[in-house]
């Protein structure tokens, strides 16, 4: 007689460590194979949307900064350049020059917190803790700046809040000294590991097709092995001055587009950023970082969709201005929301512990998600 | 290419009434659609070789609040009639060009067409649309509420005549 069996259906989350936040996925199981992965956000949503309708231009950029909570000078910095472009201002160059040196600093915060918590989610505590200590020392770097060490509210439309301290540039080169052998520290103690590869090597492949189809974009789909970077393919503020390159995945360990890549793509990412650092640190002009800052925003009536290079990928703002001082609508096109989607597609016949490295991987902020 | 270019060849393919170029004083111009023809529009944008629109960026509906407006005594208003816009930003990864589609339905009737056939990545956009907009998706897979909760039955928050209902499963909601 044959046993009878049947799909058995698991939740993992909305409280579950490796969600990394409110994240319910809705497993559907055969033994322990993935059949189907059905997510269901929607717990961390803060109606962003709706706040930003009721407010000014320049009240909605600490709004801004709570949304992707790791890369919040990033949020910051696409907001202000898509209202620039609504206003059509034109800001100075040390002001960019700031904002680059901020934007690449928190992409290589935002990556360590991903590689430190990717490590912690498949059971490497270590480097988890080592990436935060590393991490802090950024985290101090933008409090001297800004006085906040997660929600900065430091770069304003047409400017940035106030000047660098004194001391900003020279321990910004301490830390680039310092961090740069805390790289190799890292790929000798996880990125090469035995065990971490065969956890993350040939696991949820994502073929560069599929990747542009589902429009995901960032180290994940650098990792599908299309040079895709918005820093160069649609550049903004002053990054065409820079020498860097577009780290690809090419499945060293695997195959290209698996779980290894996309964690190797972060790693190589954190040291072009130290390179773009640099380079800005010895060009950057003297000059007024507050002369452009306009008293009142108040846009003509257009709409505009600008986009920049994120930790996650693609973070867009589509605004819409009916000519008032509050804009009529704001949507984030937000990476994280985006690249999750994808997660049923990459997990089919993978196994219950695969989906916590696959989602690990994907890198997703839940606070930007929901919005 | 440029949008005018562009809107060239979508012009010798269909005709007046589903696609209109629409000059904008400031910020983008964007190429205006039929709402029941987008699908195929789009499905040609996608495949011609010459365009290859293989990417889309954003998806994004607005309210545009320009119905007769009712006030309330209480200070509330709603919106009696009125339209509802649905935005695509669509690019080619390969020809490096850009464009806008947009579309306009009544708010009585928020019919458009899905495009998630072609991209899979407006799938959870027009959910999100739906959910927050109310737009009605045709064709659309899965048109689920995604951010609300599944049983909200309040109406469509991102609407500028929304009002928060009283209570939502025994709980006070206006706080």
């Amino acid at each position: 007689m044959a046993l009878k069996t049947e799909e058995m259906t698991l939740n993992l989350g909305p409280q579950h460590p490796s969600t990394h936040g409110v994240l319910r996925l809705e497993l559907k199981l055969d033994g322990e194979f993935i059949v189907d992965v059905i997510p269901h956000i929607g717990y961390l949503h803060r109606c962003f949307e709706k706040h930003a309708e009721a407010m000014t231009y320049p009240q909605i950029i600490p709004y801004t900064d709570r949304m992707d909570y790791l890369a919040s000078m990033y949020n910051e910095f696409g907001y202000v350049v898509t209202v620039e472009k609504l206003l059509g201002l034109e800001v100075p160059e040390r002001v960019e020059y700031i904002r680059v040196i901020m934007g690449e600093l928190q992409r290589i915060a935002s990556h360590l917190v991903a590689l430190g918590t990717y490590g912690a989610d498949i059971g490497a505590i270590t480097p988890f803790l080592f990436c935060f200590r590393d991490r802090e020392k950024i985290l101090s770097l933008f409090e001297m700046t800004s006085g906040a060490r997660l929600l900065y509210n430091y770069i304003w439309i047409g400017g940035v809040a106030r000047d660098l301290p004194p001391d900003f540039l020279r321990l910004t080169k301490e830390f680039i000294v310092y961090f740069r052998p805390k790289i190799k520290e890292l790929n000798d103690l996880l990125t090469f590991n035995k065990i971490f590869i065969e956890r993350t090597a040939n696991i949820g492949i994502l073929p560069k097709d599929v990747a542009v189809n589902y429009g995901i974009t960032g180290p994940m789909l650098r990792a599908s092995g299309m040079k895709w970077d918005l820093r160069k393919d649609d550049t903004y503020s002053v990054y065409n001055k820079f020498d860097f390159d577009i780290p690809v995945g090419e499945g060293r360990m695997g195959t290209v587009g698996d779980c290894w890549d996309r964690y190797f793509v972060r790693i190589l990412e954190m040291e072009q950023s130290l390179k773009i650092i640099e380079q800005a640190i010895n060009q950057i002009p003297d000059g007024d970082v507050t002369s452009a800052i306009p008293k009142r925003v108040k846009p003509p009536v257009g709409q505009v969709y600008v986009r920049v290079e994120n930790p996650r990928g693609e973070l867009g703002y589509f605004i819409v201005s009916d000519g008032t001082l509050n804009p009529k609508r704001i949507k984030v096109r937000a990476p994280s929301f985006v690249n999750l989607a994808v997660i049923s597609k990459l997990c089919n016949g993978h196994m219950i512990a695969d989906v916590i490295a696959i989602l690990g991987s994907i890198d997703i902020v839940l606070g930007e998600v929901d919005r | 290419m440029t949008e005018k270019e562009i809107f060239e060849i979508l012009k010798e393919k269909f005709c007046e009434t589903i696609i209109e170029f629409v000059e904008a004083e400031a910020g983008e111009n964007y190429i205006k659609v039929n709402p029941l023809e987008i699908d195929k529009v789009c499905s040609f944008l996608f495949i011609d070789n010459i365009l290859q629109f293989d990417s889309l960026m954003n998806l994004s509906a607005v309210d545009d609040a320009n119905g007769e407006k009712k006030t309330e005594e209480d200070g509330s208003f709603e919106y009696i009639g009125g339209t509802l816009s649905v935005f695509y930003h669509l690019e080619s990864t390969d020809k490096r060009h850009k464009i806008t589609l947009g579309t306009t339905v009544e708010k009585d009737k928020p019919d458009v067409v899905s495009v998630t056939d072609v991209w899979e990545h407006a799938n959870w956009h027009e959910r999100e649309a739906f959910d927050l907009l109310g737009i009605n998706f045709l064709n659309h897979p899965d048109l689920r509420r995604i951010l609300m909760p599944y049983d909200w039955d309040a109406g469509y928050p991102l609407r500028k005549d929304y009002k928060d209902p009283d209570y939502y499963q025994g709980m006070k909601v206006p706080y």
